[in-house]
């Protein structure tokens, strides 16, 4: 019994952690630049895509492929944010949002042109394959990876956020950027390094959750209630707000699947409708 | 005279030239999540064509795609209505999806024409219009035949996992009924949601549950394959669990996708690419000759070529001329040599009649194909009162 909840616990982890990663890049978008980007899926898809590529054609390693797609799909957003995005900071959110859902679409036709509208296998490497013991308990290697990883990278964004020159730079851009730019703060390059960031981890996202989330040309579409439920829940504009909510969503959506599987697919809108009642702007949203 | 002796000719002839070709309206999804589905039909008509060619009693054959891009019940009635009324088709066909199939039965009532059902699988599709004849398959008449031989072969408990929509409780019934009539026992039942990103948490109650075999309905694609992954991934073979299931989800069309995984999986279907047969030959060899970028033939492209067989066969029989309720007549008790075997339209239900086959999943050079070993011969669907 108790191993049971502990294994359902592992896993809800596991997968809360892909959904923060992927995220936590339309966090710093939504809250902090304060742009609606709803294409931020095809970010994750072209990560996916990058690595799907990358170990199909090229024979690279399923390892290598990771950071590779995260500097494709930055490299990717950096250019898409100083040719389009850049133009509609001061639109209305309508406008971002139009934009973004066309650009959505743009990625999802595009992707089935180039790739097909089949689902993309991906061979993970044999030692992230089936289940390791820990502590007694039986877990997916694959599932202990992406813990891992998620943790690396939310300590790395921590420190980064809040030991750094840049973190600081960007704290300020976003609260006040005309003051920013008084004092010498780059804050067009601040937003733009800030948005390839965002869509970097998006792409790294993508190509981790291949195994777990599955990966064709409707995944922005699939999977967008996922990101915006979990940055509505967390709070836009931290790293914590989505990570918590992340972590929640996770945990209760595979352990409604598990425990209740005839209504387990509508767990997590019930929690969502629950909190967002009970912290209206979020978990750690900043209220204005 | 010589001039009013030609003249005479003409008209005399002029029936012959005024002949008007056979229109075919072929109703799928060609694009969108499930465009797989209408190019192995595309692929099927084109190998069908093929083989017999274009022309059938005196009127040459002209096929109208029409593309519903999902299962979209609206899309699918209005390229129905709009293939009947403005282009005056003889034969609506295709239908990959049965809310497509559903959606069409009242214009194809409405306007009485015969409708060519290529794949949509739930057992009700013939049931909604008298012009409804079908090529495929229904998911009782293969699921049904799984739960016979499941308990004849020392399987006693088994857990069944199905997709939350129609065909998903089709093949979840058809399975039930048959495994319990013959002792067996069902420990528990989960319906998936039809968009489940992950299978994580139920294959785990499963594994928890601990029966001698799942049984899986899952719609051919990339859901087999994630659930395949997840099988895999928690160690539920190394548990003592079986997979049984439809064909679907070891598809030929996605087997090879899939890999290892499958090997030894046991699934019930009515065709397996592996069938060895002068027809199925015939039918392999003019599919990779027109349809090449396709990949390997499944059962939706043999559905579209069985439906094109049928329709030729009835308007030879008509002489050309094509009348709803005649063609229906006609349909009733046909009898056609398939690339699966003999099949027959029930006449009562104007359903299919065919063999069903007991496969394993074996490795054949750098492919996988589902090798037949057993079978089940003349199986109606048992949906049907």
């Amino acid at each position: 019994m108790i191993a049971n909840f502990i294994g359902v616990l592992f896993d809800g982890v596991a997968y809360g952690s892909l959904l923060f990663l992927i995220s936590i890049g339309l966090s710093v978008t939504l809250g902090l630049m304060n742009f609606v980007n709803l294409a931020h899926g095809a970010f994750a898809m072209l990560g996916g895509y990058v690595c799907v590529m990358l170990m199909s054609r090229w024979g690279v390693p399923f390892l290598a492929t990771l950071p590779i797609a995260f500097i494709v799909t930055a490299a990717v957003g950096a250019v898409l944010e100083r040719t389009l995005y850049r133009r509609l900071y001061r639109a209305s959110h309508l406008d971002q949002v139009l934009f973004s859902i066309g650009l959505t679409f743009m990625a999802i036709a595009g992707a089935t042109w180039v790739w097909g509208a089949s689902q993309q296998p991906v061979r993970l490497p044999e030692m992230l394959r089936g289940q390791v013991e820990v502590l007694g308990l039986h877990v997916g290697a694959y599932r202990l990876f992406l813990v891992a990883v998620v943790v690396v990278i939310t300590l790395a964004l921590v420190v980064m956020m809040e030991r750094t020159r840049f973190g600081a730079q960007v704290r300020s851009a976003v609260d006040d950027a005309d003051v920013a730019n008084g004092v010498g703060i780059n804050v067009s390059l601040v937003f733009s390094l800030m948005f390839a960031l965002g869509s970097g981890l998006a792409g790294l996202g993508g190509a981790l959750g291949i195994d777990v989330l599955g990966l064709d040309p409707t995944f922005p579409l699939k999977y967008m209630v996922y990101f915006l439920l979990v940055v509505a829940v967390g709070g836009a504009g931290t790293i914590r707000g989505p990570l918590v909510a992340a972590l929640l969503l996770g945990i209760f959506d595979v352990a409604g699947k598990y425990y209740v599987p005839q209504i387990g697919a509508f767990i997590i809108y019930t929690l969502m409708v629950v909190l967002l009642i009970a912290f209206p702007a979020g978990l750690y949203g900043r209220r204005t | 005279m010589r001039r009013i002796l030609f003249a005479a000719a003409m008209l005399a002839a002029a029936p012959l030239f005024a002949q008007e070709p056979l229109k075919i309206g072929v109703i799928a999804p060609f694009s969108g999540p499930f465009a797989d589905y209408g190019r192995q039909f595309e692929g099927g008509i084109k190998a069908f064509m093929k083989v017999n060619g274009s022309t059938v009693a005196g009127r040459k054959v002209e096929i109208l795609y029409r593309d519903t891009t999902g299962p979209n019940p609206e899309i699918a009635k209005r390229h129905a209505q709009e293939l009947v009324t403005r282009d005056k088709v003889d034969f609506l066909a295709g239908f990959g999806l049965t809310p497509e199939a559903l959606a069409v039965a009242d214009v194809a009532t409405e306007a009485k024409k015969p409708m060519v059902v290529m794949n949509a699988a739930s057992s009700i599709v013939t049931t909604k219009s008298p012009y409804i004849a079908r090529f495929s398959m229904t998911l009782q008449q293969v699921s049904a035949p799984m739960g016979g031989w499941a308990a004849r072969n020392g399987i006693k408990r088994v857990y069944t996992l199905v997709s939350d929509y129609a065909p998903g409780i089709d093949s979840e019934t058809g399975f039930k009924n048959a495994f319990t009539a013959a002792g067996g026992q069902v420990v528990d039942s989960i319906r998936v949601p039809l968009r489940s990103p992950d299978f994580a948490p139920y294959l785990q109650r499963v594994k928890d549950a601990k029966p001698d075999a799942v049984f899986v309905f899952l719609p051919a694609g990339e859901q087999g394959i994630a659930f395949m992954k997840g099988f895999q991934e928690r160690g539920l073979a190394q548990a003592g669990i079986k997979v049984i299931a439809t064909g679907d989800i070891t598809d030929d069309h996605v087997i090879d996708a899939m890999g290892d995984v499958s090997l030894g999986m046991i699934t019930t279907f009515h065709y397996s690419a592996a069938h060895d047969s002068p027809e199925n030959a015939a039918f392999l060899k003019a599919f990779a000759e027109v349809a090449a970028d396709k990949g390997r033939p499944n059962f939706m492209a043999v559905g579209g070529y069985d439906g094109m067989a049928g329709i030729y066969e009835v308007t030879r029989k008509l002489g050309g001329k094509i009348d709803g309720d005649k063609v229906m007549e006609a349909f009733k008790g046909m009898k056609l040599a398939s690339p699966r075997g003999a099949i027959m339209i029930d006449p009562a239900t104007r359903d299919i009649v065919q063999t069903v086959y007991v496969r394993k999943v074996e490795k054949r050079g750098n492919s996988y194909y589902n090798v037949e070993f057993d079978k089940i011969a003349d199986v109606k669907d048992p949906g049907k009162p």
